[in-house]
């Protein structure tokens, strides 16, 4: 590779800038842990830990941190189109900056802020020690940071991926697309992929094989159903990507023919394979959301869960629909009425489930004592504006209106007000809910009532004018316009949401600050006054969760051991067998990220030794004796005592 | 250890040996959406060859029977090595592993042949779009393959120097099943590409 044409993103002073912050972001931590000496503790406590909870915390620390960074792309973006002809960024740029934003949304954020929670909530609500295959735990975790690494590091060197998150072909192919930014979204996809294939394994081995005695698969919490369903999701879409992103990589740097324009190639099988993992995607990160709204809705209204079965039920229609509707994406590029007629029909039948768990949360609230906290807020402003987006979205299934719709500022507006409600809302509230359980004490509820008025305010002035635009025929990933299409103000509007949107994200990450300092600490593991399993244990949880793992006999075991003043935890203590930290994951995950960097350039010599290094750190595993450690229970004993509260 | 169940075959008897048999079969699972998704990829571009060769007049048939003959003896090998194992006759196992992987070694270097032919003849990978899902679809099964040999004699290595006990058998075990998976898609690539494709 040459270094002019390596460096080249740099000649643009923004990206120089953000690359300048960058570095000394960098060099800040680097100085900032040796000068308190955390390193040993960083890596002792964090980097090599095989903890659920920990992994889930990396998470979706990560996730806050790629929605800053997609929310810049999206700042700029709106900023770029605010006003005609604007000159803040170039049409190369702006493609850049719309691609990689699609990608860290979904990507990088909405995935691993769902899968976060799952790590953290899922082996509480079944009242497990840890996740099935701890190591692999962390090594998914690991393979998604590389993933969002590489992706980050793009745009410094060698340059973005600029295809659109789809990245269709023949603009993705290497004669619309010669750069390097393509075969970076290949290669961060796909150890990403990998990642989340490793943890949908885990999970289905975790929910079906280790779930406390007495729990069966119907008495299970709904976020773990969701959990359950969303992870046979991934396992049988993801494999589907592998094989689009492996088949991009051949044809953009083997010269292979798939999605070629001659030697028989055909382009629109790319557009198939990416929607045949990508429809799927969007349930992915939208039921676990789901399951989400059904656990705080049940809490903070003080009622059982209306429609248990029904609720389970729609879940798994969603699932097998999910993956019969992918042609809806492109019903304009070129096929018959037949084909078009049938994939509208699929598309229009995913109302009736999602309909009927809209019907069973306003029905779970009726006659209830709804309390209105953070979580629950933003669970009540999911279901209006999601329905909204559901009901735009029943629009745009019938493909023969689609033709209007297609491509255009209606359709961004669709897919916003579906997956910010369902699943940004969703996460947020998951997040605030679950984080006393985290860390022990809640995060502020007046900041974060302010910032979820902010948000929804926000959200709502940046998305709806998209609507009318888009009906006026604006035409979504345009970087600029002419005044006389009259698209300004309405876009000006929607620019002074986004700034909205993102004073209300700041203020949630004032929040965390504030309630470390003020908070007051949570006693009793409870504070919402909640209904299934996680709740029984304290806050923090220990390492081995469940010091007793509990007997269940009925759905919210713990909500009605609460009212007839029973204690489920009770019981003798044993030793408990638990896995032992490794740094293995997080160094073959970086021996990966160099292996993927070096093909992104093709610097075959590099890729096969970090290559081989990889099968090397695959046979250190096969190899090494590693039986785990026991925790005693002189030891469980007084962490009990301490996390009681007493001496 | 966990608690040891004296009562089912050793590589189910702890709780995580079975959690591990669970696990990979999700993750044959996932494998089998890999495979269908190559021979979807396969089906639509069979017909598409541009101006190279097609099947019927690419593929020999003598060296592709070597290969099936091979594979699918070496899965009936592994077996009768899992039924060594389970009555505890550990040398035996032995053999009938060495000799699986040694008959996955002359299917793979039958098949590497087979490329280099075809990229002799003039019909390489950016041929035809025919030629890249062919070779794209034999390759990722021998790939596997490749990675079965490194990860068969790891196993070998372990259970040699650890003797059969729950993990070692566990993981000789869960190879086994492997091995079955790769022995399955041969014959769909056999039937779908080779017989197909000569008809």
């Amino acid at each position: 590779m040459n270094m002019e044409e390596l460096f080249a993103p740099m000649k643009e002073p923004m990206i120089l800038g953000a690359a300048i912050s960058i570095v000394v972001g960098a060099i800040a931590i680097v100085v900032g842990l040796t000068y308190f000496k955390k390193w040993g503790w960083l890596y002792k406590n964090w980097l090599t830990t095989v903890d659920h909870k920990k992994i889930g915390v990396m998470y979706i620390l990560v996730a806050l941190i790629m929605l800053f960074r997609g929310g810049i792309d999206a700042l700029l973006m709106r900023a770029q189109t605010s006003v005609p002809e604007n000159k803040l960024l170039n049409a190369e740029h702006y493609n850049e900056i719309f691609t990689t934003h699609g990608l860290v949304m979904i990507l990088f954020m909405a995935m691993p802020f769902i899968i976060g929670l799952m790590n953290v909530v899922v082996p509480l609500q079944i009242g497990a020690r840890d996740v099935a295959f701890p190591r692999l735990n962390a090594l998914s975790f690991w393979l998604f940071a590389a993933g969002c690494g590489l992706l980050n590091v793009s745009f410094i060197i060698g340059g973005s991926p600029n295809a659109g998150w789809t990245s269709y072909f023949p603009l993705a192919g290497t004669e619309f697309n010669p750069g390097v930014g393509n075969n970076y979204y290949a290669w961060s996809l796909q150890i990403a992929g990998l990642g989340t294939l490793m943890t949908g394994i885990n999970f289905i081995a975790t929910i079906m094989k280790m779930r406390a005695p007495g729990m069966k698969l119907m008495k299970m919490p709904m976020f773990t159903w969701s959990a359950l369903i969303t992870n046979v999701i991934i396992t049988f879409a993801f494999p589907v990507l592998t094989v689009a992103l492996a088949l991009m990589t051949l044809d953009r740097q083997f010269g292979t023919k798939f999605f070629a324009m001659q030697d028989g190639g055909m382009d629109m099988l790319w557009a198939n394979l990416f929607w045949v993992w990508g429809h799927p995607e969007v349930y992915i990160v939208i039921l676990p959301a789901f399951g989400i709204y059904s656990e705080i809705i049940s809490t903070f209204s003080r009622k059982n869960l209306f429609g248990y079965k029904s609720m389970v039920m729609s879940m798994v229609v969603i699932s097998l629909l999910s993956f019969m509707v992918w042609v809806h994406h492109f019903y304009t590029m070129g096929h018959g009425v037949m084909v078009n007629s049938i994939f509208s029909i699929t598309t229009m039948l995913i109302a009736v489930p999602t309909g009927v768990k809209i019907f069973n949360w306003l029905l779970t609230m009726r006659h209830g004592k709804i309390t209105f906290t953070t979580p629950m807020l933003w669970a009540l402003a999911f279901i209006p504006i999601f329905t909204i987006g559901g009901v735009t979205g029943v629009m745009l299934a019938m493909s023969s209106a689609d033709y209007q719709y297609h491509n255009t500022m209606f359709l961004v507006a669709h897919f916003h007000y579906v997956l910010i409600p369902g699943t940004v809302f969703g996460v947020l509230a998951g997040y605030h809910f679950w984080w006393p359980k985290i860390f022990g004490f809640r995060l502020n509820e007046k900041l974060g009532k302010s910032a979820f008025w902010t948000i929804v305010v926000g959200f709502n002035v940046a998305f709806f004018p998209l609507f009318i635009l888009g009906l006026d025929g604006y035409a979504r990933r345009m970087y600029t316009y002419s005044a006389d299409t009259g698209y300004g103000p309405l876009s000006m509007v929607s620019f002074i949401g986004a700034i909205a949107m993102a004073v209300g994200f700041m203020l949630i990450c004032y929040n965390i600050y504030y309630s470390f300092r003020h908070s007051p600490r949570d006693e009793n593991g409870d504070p919402w006054d909640a209904r299934s399993l996680e709740w029984a244990t304290h806050s923090p949880v220990p390492e081995y969760n469940f010091a007793v793992v509990p007997k269940i006999n009925q759905l919210d075991e713990f909500w009605y051991a609460k009212k007839e003043g029973r204690d489920i935890t009770a019981g003798k203590y044993e030793r408990i067998h638990m896995p032992n930290n490794s740094g293995a994951p997080m160094w073959m995950a970086g021996v990966m990220f160099l292996f993927s960097f070096f093909f992104v350039f093709s610097v075959w010599s590099l890729v096969i030794v970090f290559g081989v290094l990889t099968l090397g750190f695959m046979a250190y595993r096969s190899f090494e004796k590693d039986d785990g450690h026991y925790i005693e229970v002189a030891e469980i004993e007084a962490t009990e005592r301490r996390l009681r509260g007493e001496k | 250890m966990s608690k040891v169940n004296k009562s089912v075959p050793l590589e189910y008897s702890t709780e995580e040996n079975d959690l591990k048999i669970f696990g990979f079969w999700v993750f044959l699972g996932a494998e089998i959406i890999l495979f269908a998704t190559l021979f979807s990829v396969y089906f639509s571009l069979v017909d598409r060859t541009g101006s190279g060769p097609i099947g019927k007049e690419l593929f020999e048939m003598p060296p592709v029977l070597v290969e099936t003959f091979a594979l699918l003896t070496s899965s009936f090998l592994i077996g009768l090595g899992v039924h060594a194992m389970r009555i505890g006759r550990t040398k035996a196992m032995m053999v009938f592993y060495i000799l699986t992987l040694l008959l996955g070694a002359v299917f793979l270097g039958v098949e590497v042949n087979e490329f280099l032919t075809y990229i002799h003849d003039g019909a390489t990978i950016q041929t035809s779009a025919f030629l890249s899902i062919l070779m794209t679809l034999l390759g990722t099964h021998g790939l596997h393959v490749t990675f079965g040999l490194l990860w068969g004699s790891s196993i070998l290595m372990q259970v040699k120097k650890r003797g059969l006990n729950a993990k070692t058998a566990n993981k000789a075990f869960i190879f086994s099943l492997y091995w079955h998976f790769l022995d399955v898609v041969w014959i769909f690539i056999f039937s779908f590409v080779y017989l197909k494709g000569v008809l």
